[in-house]
């Protein structure tokens, strides 16, 4: 099968933030950047159907400035076969101008599938799947938390509150995948070095219009320091009052 | 992770790529389970096939043995993160990289490198190197393990190896053996003894304060008979041995600095979380002076061993050099790992945390391979041209 997996590259959840002098954006010094986690899951799903299939192909697609190369060249020693690097001086916050420019290198591509994660860490829009598949008209499963494909037709496991669900659908089709699909591969040593050979073609995004725009950045208030109500067995009917009347979680 | 002079900017992608595929593999599959496998005092061998996937063993080694090929720089910011998880899982892949799959590589006949260098690079077939002797530790030349050649062509050893790093483990052993009676070093060569050959016996050594996640044994060899093909036809003399010490310390180098960074990520992270006297201790200045001087000597080991690396990829790197790194570095961390352990107070002695399981584990790093002073007077020599050894 030809499988065309799109990734994001975000910085590492752990870290730091910061807000940039703009206001309007985390800065980016000091911190490290990786395939976004739900993408990588996307990657190992690819991996894992063709492998299974015992063929295809693999392409893994980013947009972004030089920088994503390096998240495409991971997700190549990850085994992925080759990949596209869409070119942007950065990507733009309105996930249906990112759609655009993903829908227009997918579109004459003949892949079977399409992969994305659930959604980003840093954006948590889950757009971009749902509108390209939307722009490339066909159907969108989000969040597979399993992925199988038998003739043209697959099947996934979407987990939800309480339950969980396994629907069909006919490719060529859309699957933005949730964790639990299997944990990424480590890139072994060997594939690092395979990756440098393997082709990348860099082309310019044709982008959409950006109609959102982030405005404001803020990061978290900080965490107010605690408060000692007492010691011992005597202060908890004080505790209990605070927790039903002050915080109002009994 | 610790890199306060952003040694990342002078490492290439690819370096930096498989510097964080180990890491996130040590991170995973060796930190959760190491506390565990050193206190029961057992080498973690389920992570043997991982690792062997990743690709870490003899992984400077050429791509056509099945090894990885990578340059020396990623191959020691593999021992590095090894390390950083213990001194014990970077014992085991030194010894089957750069003890085991080197000299085959080195010294070994096309046949050998094709049977066995792609089988231990996936892990497959575990090495061991047996040079030490119980009566001959630091000066091997004396060694007193003897091969005798048959009329036929075929060898019969007898002797005995000690403190064999993975000796009970292995599937194969390079054993070092004066041959045909001659006592001079001159005479010495490397043999393939595969385990379970008739009266070759490994016996873990027991009660080890030190490395207790890893396997260390006494190897036997009663009139154990070998075929002509188990010699290593380009061995010769003690150079051989010591060329594959060179690899292995170069490796070292590297190891000691990861032990030294997860004792400091330790040290660090405790100073700003345990609050004594209403403040956090690292808000104390003796605290910051021990976690300066920690860092300071850590940088400084980073930028020996980057730079040897350098040197040795460019072929122009000296056994003199090693010896400098080694001998630096590893004494280095076991000074970081100690004043780790001190500022963790009493939580400083559990298992749970790292900073005592590594200084423990780095007393042997401090001896093996050429103990401390071993190198200093390898150093004095190089300096001096006065040979102390004789
Ligand atoms: C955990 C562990 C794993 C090991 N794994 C292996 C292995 O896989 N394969 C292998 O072959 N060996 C292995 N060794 C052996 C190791 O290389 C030797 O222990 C080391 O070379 C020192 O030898 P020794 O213990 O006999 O000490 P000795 O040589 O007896 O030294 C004792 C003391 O005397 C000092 N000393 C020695 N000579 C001089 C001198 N000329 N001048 C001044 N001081 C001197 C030493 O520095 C040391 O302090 C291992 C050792 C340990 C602890």
């Amino acid at each position: 099968m030809k499988i065309a997996v799109c990734i994001k590259r975000t910085p590492d959840s752990e870290s730091r933030f910061r807000i940039a002098a703009s206001g309007a954006a985390i800065d980016d010094t000091g911190l490290k950047f990786d395939i976004d986690d739900f993408a990588g899951y996307a990657v190992e799903a690819a991996l894992q159907i063709n492998e299974k299939a015992g063929g295809g192909e693999s392409v893994v697609i980013a947009i972004g400035p030089d920088s994503v190369q390096e998240s495409l060249r991971k997700a190549m020693s990850m085994g992925v076969d080759r990949a596209v690097h869409l070119k942007a001086d950065a990507v733009p916050a309105d996930g249906i101008a990112i759609a655009k420019a993903l829908a227009a290198e997918l579109q004459s591509g003949g892949f079977d599938l399409v992969l994305f994660g659930k959604h980003s860490f840093d954006s948590s829009s889950a757009v971009v799947g749902t509108a390209t598949a939307e722009l490339l008209g066909v159907p969108c499963v989000t969040a597979a938390s399993e992925l199988s494909v038998t003739g043209g037709t697959g099947v996934a496991r979407r987990e939800l509150e309480g339950a969980a669900e396994l629907v069909s659908f006919p490719l060529p089709a859309v699957v933005t995948i949730d964790e639990g699909v299997a944990r990424p591969r480590y890139p072994s040593l060997k594939g690092i070095m395979a990756a440098k050979k393997k082709p990348l073609e860099t082309k310019p995004a044709q982008l959409g219009a950006a109609r959102v725009t982030v405005q404001k950045a803020q990061l978290p208030p900080e965490r107010p320091a605690g408060r000692i109500i007492g010691e011992g067995v005597a202060a908890v009917p004080e505790l209990v009052r605070l927790l039903q009347t002050e915080a109002k979680v009994l | 992770m610790l890199d306060f002079f952003n040694i990342d900017s002078v490492l290439s992608e690819e370096e930096r790529a498989v510097r964080d595929s180990v890491r996130q593999f040590v991170d995973e599959q060796v930190l959760p389970i190491i506390g565990h496998a050193y206190v029961e005092g057992r080498f973690p061998k389920e992570i043997i096939p991982g690792l062997g996937e990743l690709g870490v063993f003899g992984a400077n080694l050429p791509e056509e043995y099945g090894c990885a090929g990578l340059n020396n720089v990623q191959y020691g910011l593999i021992m590095q993160e090894l390390e950083r998880g213990d001194s014990g899982v970077r014992s085991f892949a030194s010894v089957q990289g750069a003890l085991a799959m080197y000299p085959i590589f080195a010294f070994g006949s096309e046949v050998q490198r094709r049977t066995y260098l792609s089988r231990m690079a996936a892990g497959e077939i575990i090495g061991c190197f047996g040079l030490t002797e119980p009566d001959y530790g630091s000066n091997p030349s004396g060694m007193i393990t003897m091969a005798r050649e048959q009329q036929d062509g075929t060898w019969v050893l007898n002797g005995a190896k000690m403190w064999i790093t993975n000796g009970s483990t292995a599937g194969i052993a390079v054993v070092w053996a004066k041959t045909n009676g001659d006592p001079s070093d001159a005479s010495i060569r490397g043999f393939i003894v595969p385990a379970g050959t008739k009266g070759f016996t490994a016996k873990d050594q027991k009660g080890k304060l030190s490395l207790r996640a890893s396997d260390t044994s006494e190897l036997v060899f009663q009139d154990v008979h070998l075929p002509a093909d188990s010699i290593l036809p380009q061995s010769g003399g003690l150079k051989s041995p010591l060329m594959c010490l060179t690899q292995a310390r170069y490796g070292i180098s590297w190891g000691a600095i990861g032990a030294a960074m997860a004792c400091f990520e330790e040290a660090l992270d405790y100073s700003q979380n345990r609050v004594m006297f209403d403040r956090a201790i690292g808000g104390f200045q003796i605290q910051q002076v021990r976690l300066a001087d920690m860092l300071t000597e850590i940088v400084k080991a980073q930028l020996v061993s980057l730079h040897l690396g350098r040197l040795k990829d460019a072929g122009t790197f000296t056994p003199q050099q090693v010896s400098l790194a080694k001998r630096n570095n590893a004494s280095m961390a076991t000074d970081v790992a100690r004043e780790a352990r001190r500022l963790l107070g009493a939580n400083g002695i559990l298992a749970e945390y790292a900073s005592m399981r590594h200084m423990a584990n780095l007393e042997s790093v401090y001896t093996y391979e050429g103990t401390h002073d071993v190198h200093s007077l390898i150093l004095g020599q190089a300096v001096t041209g006065l040979n102390a050894f004789k």
